[in-house]
């Protein structure tokens, strides 16, 4: 297991390098620069910026170059906010949203496992008739929509909490919620399908054939294995929620990381989309990383094969 | 069917709460300056994130907002007309060319850490500005200065030549390249503001960018504030500078800038009592304000131009006629009553009322059968072999509507059919500056309150004259405005440029901007002004 | 038809929420495909009587009109023939990547496996809207780039899920007697380890048709997708977000059809994902 770790951990190096060397020279054949602006900057302002960032040496130079800061672990300036650097932002904004991912992920899980789980166990029962088209709604609503809803109603009109903003504990709550619910419901659904497709199963009638006590079998036997496409999703999803969410950062105003990495992008901030999206390269690595050491823990019999 | 049944319940619960909740707010919107003991604090929304403080680098109105907290310039402006008064100059002369300004400093004015502000940080100031290596996106203003241009394109080393010099400690001695009626009012943009010269040697170099100077803890400036901190994306706080020489007049203690894009967002924090002024307000939503809280709602005339561009190097848009009966077939009236809905002025003509003074006979008609009837004259009879021109427009909600409401008038008119295309902010950009677009949408915010600063744009090969158009009479006559000194024969001369500029319509303006905020009743001294400034000195909390 | 297959429609028939998601989504494309003689109105025309601005649901206009003056109702059908195409083909286009792709690698396993899972790793970290602007600059508006963006954003998370169930299948007994009878991999993962793995694919399937539909209204704000003044549920909806306090109805009713879509779809997926059980056909 640690050897394997170790292994994929060093699978690492290639998957980041292919990604910020295919980031690097895709971002500049993107229309605009981090200059264009609206008003048009003279071309010798232009000239003089190019020459600061170093964006004015041959690309082939200028790709080294940077390869050679980020590895001593640099990832240069922002451009577009010229009083930070690469690493304050993700050392500032991660954090936060961070945060506000666990508390998501917690929700989701709770809330997504609990219906899910016990809609299947009541397989076209009324439950499950009343739990999967909230489900459903949790997933057609997208949070552009549960947001601001949440944030007139909890904030508002009953006056809960604040409308946007970082700053009180209490101010984590709508945003969590909003970032949760459509996760929950994705995990409400698959596990629910998935142990609908796990419980008529040969192994689980040995195991009621032998008389082992129901909750046992349900946890040890039948969730373990349901639990796969679950934690296949979660991995990525995980990801996705603790780098933060662009939607959820700008309807509550909060500085977290989700809503650089869609600005980074429309200003044309080179370094900081690069460092972004090799951040982000770890992360999903990590993730995926923990996803295979759950599923071979999961089925014990694809450890064999998974982690060899 | 249950499902479906479910989701409009639960929606129009939702709808009932919220009509509940703008019906009970009416009477008590929680009041901002409850969350403030003693000490008044104003907070402000204040659009997007600034990039950075330095005025010499930045370009932006969110950065205008809190420089002007931060630093004064060598004026500054009348609370109500904008208009110059003394800031570190108490007094100054012209001189009878109109060609050189002698500012006296006063005696009191101070850097937040105490040194006296100098006609020496001046002249330090605008050497940063113009040093080439620099790359001062806004050096172009200062060019107003005898040899600002040469220095700033590297063709003079020496700066002793540049039009500003120190005669003393106190006294600054400016000479213009050309007599310049709005010398004045330029001054009070922030490339003209000064920096403090120790700090920014401290920090680095001249000509350094991005040294970290505008960090809250190395931050010198001579406003009526102090930046006291900079969380990024949540707030920038100014506190007052008990250096500043005029601090008898400054009223708040405390200023908050809030970075809120989210134009929604912002409201509702407006609402739930956590701001005073909101940057914008969204479209959908000034008319319940107009309806029921009047009060809040401030729609004043802002110093701005919404129009499109015509690529005057495409058929069949080089044609002057075809141009004309575009601008001509739209209905304006209608698109600032039922589209954009703040109370715009129609704009017949690109400079907005209420600059300067500035009158205008330049119109574009909007006689529907004379646009016919260009069109025609233009070999399309109604709208007959026209070929599909492209719109485009930058995705926003707004530009959106205008475009779509813009296509239905063009075709029911003249019977044309014209494609939208939105595009993202920088591939957008990026396409009218290259040229490779048929029509699009813009819009042009003056720098200072003269005709100069909507006019000179769209001489042959303007930095921004992105229709590309030309035209050696508009060129000749806005040079002669540039030297005119008599204010009547120059708002002339501009008069006749603008009457050749609507008459071959490179551009079709469509309204004049209005600035769109929400004031809490409690901020005393928010007055309209032009160019959407507001001297903080002069503000004060009920 | 083979008796295999009139079984599993049989017993497709007998769920009754499944049969009326069938009619339902039958009627909504039907209605959409119809939409220009479904409804007196233009999508892109404001009511010659009302003008410019937004009216409230009322007999004239069943589901108002929009900020422009446009029937809301017309919109949305308008809307339906996009968003149902994106949906199906993009998700289409995602599951058989996905599907192909994640059984390939569950499948053969160790280092096949490795390159094929640290590729979609990379794919992942990727910058998604840098990639939609460039496509967008380089070949201009087409529906068809917009099928293949989504779809090959979404086979990412499909793979990965399909890999999971392969690998804990293929190691089941009746894949170890395939192996041992001789047959070859195509056959072992199209005949025997995906019909096995039909419950996840359908679930996620159903998961991904929203998402995707959602997702169109972003790539059309980066200038890919649909134009104006043409209309898309996504849009409709993301732009009815925008002014939900001061008309509520640009919100509901373009939202309140695309949840029923998709309960309809949810049911059908159900439905089949009971009908297909490879369990029911050997127990049957």
């Amino acid at each position: 297991m640690l050897r394997f770790t170790i292994r994929r951990l060093l699978e690492l190096i290639p998957v980041l390098l292919a990604v910020v060397t295919v980031t690097f020279f895709l971002i500049r054949l993107a229309p605009g620069g981090p200059f264009t602006a609206e008003r048009n900057y003279p071309e010798d302002a232009i000239q003089r910026m190019n020459e600061f960032y170093g964006l004015d040496d041959p690309l082939p130079i200028q790709y080294l170059n940077y390869l050679a800061c980020a590895i001593r672990g640099d990832l240069g300036p922002s451009i577009h906010n010229p009083t930070r650097t690469v690493n304050d932002i993700i050392a500032q904004n991660f954090p936060v949203s961070l945060e506000l991912g666990l508390y998501a992920m917690v929700f989701a899980l709770l809330f997504g496992l609990a219906s899910g789980l016990s809609a299947a166990l009541r397989h076209n029962q009324w439950w499950d008739h009343l739990v999967m088209p909230v489900a459903m709604t949790g997933i057609c609503v997208p949070s552009f929509v549960i947001g601001p809803v949440l944030a007139l109603v909890c904030g508002l009109h009953y006056g809960w909490f604040n409308v946007a903003g970082w700053e009180e504990p209490s101010d984590r709550v709508l945003p969590a919620i909003t970032l949760g619910l459509g996760v929950a419901a994705y995990i409400a659904r698959l596990s629910r399908g998935s142990m609908l497709e796990v419980l008529p199963q040969d192994y689980i009638r040995t195991a009621r054939a032998k008389g082992l006590n129901e909750g046992q079998i349900l946890i040890r036997h039948a969730l373990k294995n349901a639990m796969i496409p679950v934690v296949s999703f979660l991995g990525p999803a995980a990801a996705g929620i603790i780098t933060g969410s662009f939607v959820v950062e700008t309807i509550f105003q909060i500085p977290g990381l989700g809503r650089m990495f869609v600005m980074s992008a429309f200003n044309r901030d080179y370094p900081l989309i690069l460092g972004l999206v090799a951040f982000y390269a770890v992360i999903v690595v990590f993730f995926n990383l923990l996803v295979d050491l759950c599923i071979a823990w999961l089925n014990p019999r694809t450890r064999a094969h998974t982690v060899a | 069917m249950r499902p479906f049944f479910q989701l409009c319940l639960a929606v129009s619960l939702l709808l009932l709460s919220g009509t509940a909740c703008s019906k009970r707010e009416k009477q008590a919107r929680p009041d901002p300056a409850d969350a403030a003991d003693t000490a008044k604090i104003l907070r402000l929304g204040n659009g997007s994130e600034p990039q950075d403080l330095d005025p010499h680098i930045v370009t932006g109105v969110t950065e205008h907002n809190i420089i002007c907290a931060l630093i004064e310039g060598l004026v500054a402006e009348d609370p109500e007309t904008l208009d110059p008064v003394p800031g570190v100059a108490t007094r100054w002369e012209l001189s009878a060319d109109g060609r050189v300004y002698t500012f006296h400093f006063r005696e009191e004015a101070r850097w937040s850490n105490g040194d006296p502000v100098t006609a020496h940080d001046f002249v330090f100031s605008y050497k940063r500005m113009l040093t080439p290596a620099l790359g001062a996106p806004y050096a172009y203003m200062l060019y107003l200065l005898e040899n600002g241009e040469a220095y700033n394109k590297g063709t003079l080393d020496d700066f002793e030549p540049v039009g500003v010099q120190a005669i003393d400690d106190r006294t600054l001695k400016i000479t213009l390249a050309a007599p310049t009626p709005y010398f004045l009012a330029v001054l009070n943009h922030y490339s003209w503001f000064p920096v403090h010269p120790p700090t920014i040697l401290q920090h680095g170099t001249i000509d350094q960018r991005s040294t970290g100077w505008t960090r809250p803890e190395s931050h010198i400036g001579n406003g009526p504030y102090v930046l006291a901190s900079w969380e990024p994306d949540q707030k920038i706080t100014v506190t007052r500078n008990p250096m500043y020489w005029d601090r008898a007049t400054v009223k708040i203690d405390e200023i908050h800038f809030h970075p809120i894009g989210d134009h929604a967002t912002e409201e509702r924090t407006f609402r739930s009592g956590k701001l005073h002024v909101t940057s914008t307000i969204p479209i959908d939503r000034i008319a319940h304000y107009r309806d029921n809280q009047p009060d809040l709602l401030r729609l004043d005339p802002y110093l701005g131009t919404y129009y499109y561009i015509f690529n005057v190097q495409r058929k069949p848009l080089d044609d002057p006629r075809v141009r004309r009966a575009l601008s001509m077939a739209i209905d304006r009236a209608t698109i600032v009553e039922r589209v954009t809905k703040a109370g715009e002025d129609p704009a017949y003509h690109f400079t907005p009322p209420g600059t300067a003074g500035y009158q205008t006979d330049a119109r574009i008609s909007d006689e529907l059968g004379e646009a016919r009837k260009l069109l025609a004259d233009a070999g399309y009879p109604a709208g007959e072999g026209f070929p599909s021109l492209k719109l485009l427009y930058n995705t926003s909600d707004a530009h959106e509507r205008i475009a779509q409401v813009i296509q239905q008038m063009w075709k029911k008119a003249l019977g044309i059919e014209i494609q939208l295309e939105n595009m993202e902010w920088k591939v957008y950009l990026d396409a009218t500056q290259r040229g490779t677009y048929d029509i699009a949408r813009a819009g042009w915010i003056g720098d200072y309150v003269d005709p100069n600063s909507f006019l000179d744009m769209w001489v042959t090969g303007g930095g921004n004259n992105r229709a590309n158009w030309s035209n050696a009479d508009y060129d000749r006559l806005i040079r002669e405005a540039s030297t005119t000194l008599d204010p009547t024969q120059r708002f002339k001369t501009f008069s006749e440029a603008e009457t050749i500029l609507m008459k071959e319509s490179p551009i079709m303006p469509i309204y004049s901007y209005r600035s769109k905020s929400l004031v809490d009743p409690s901020v005393q001294g928010w007055n309209p002004t032009i160019l959407d400034h507001h001297p903080y000195k002069h503000l004060d909390l009920k | 038809m083979n008796p295999e297959s009139k079984e599993v429609l049989h017993r497709f028939l007998r769920n009754r929420l499944a049969c009326m998601g069938v009619i339902l989504m039958i009627v909504l494309a039907g209605f959409s495909l119809l939409a220009p003689v479904a409804t007196p109105y233009t999508y892109d025309e404001p009511d010659p009587l009302l003008g410019i601005g937004a009216t409230p649901p009322s007999a004239r206009h069943w589901f108002g009109t929009d900020v422009l003056g446009r029937d809301l109702f017309t919109r949305v059908l308008y809307g339906g023939r996009t968003s149902l195409m994106v949906g199906i083909c993009a998700t289409a286009v995602s599951l058989v990547i996905g599907v192909t792709y994640g059984s390939v690698s569950g499948y053969c396993g160790a280092r096949t496996d490795t390159i094929m899972m640290r590729i979609v790793d990379i794919l992942y970290a990727l910058p998604f809207t840098i990639f939609v602007i460039i496509l967008t600059v380089v070949f201009g508006r087409n529906i068809f780039l917009l099928f293949a963006v989504i779809g090959a954003v979404e086979w990412l998370t499909m793979a990965r899920i399909i890999r999971g169930q392969v690998l804990a299948i293929r190691q089941q007994e009746f894949v170890q007697a395939a192996v041992v009878l001789g047959y070859s991999k195509a056959r072992i993962i199209f005949r025997h380890i995906l019909p096995n793995a039909l419950g996840p694919i359908i679930v996620y399937t159903t998961l991904t048709i929203p998402q995707v539909i959602l997702l169109e209204s972003f790539i059309s704000f980066l200038g890919l997708g649909v134009q104006l003044p043409q209309s898309s549920w996504g849009l409709l909806i993301k732009t009815g977000a925008e002014s939900m306090e001061s008309y509520p109805w640009l919100l509901i009713y373009p939202g309140a059809v695309l949840s029923l879509a998709l309960f309809a779809l949810n049911f059908v997926g159900d439905g089949l994902r009971d009908a297909l059980d490879p369990r029911h056909t050997r127990r049957a």
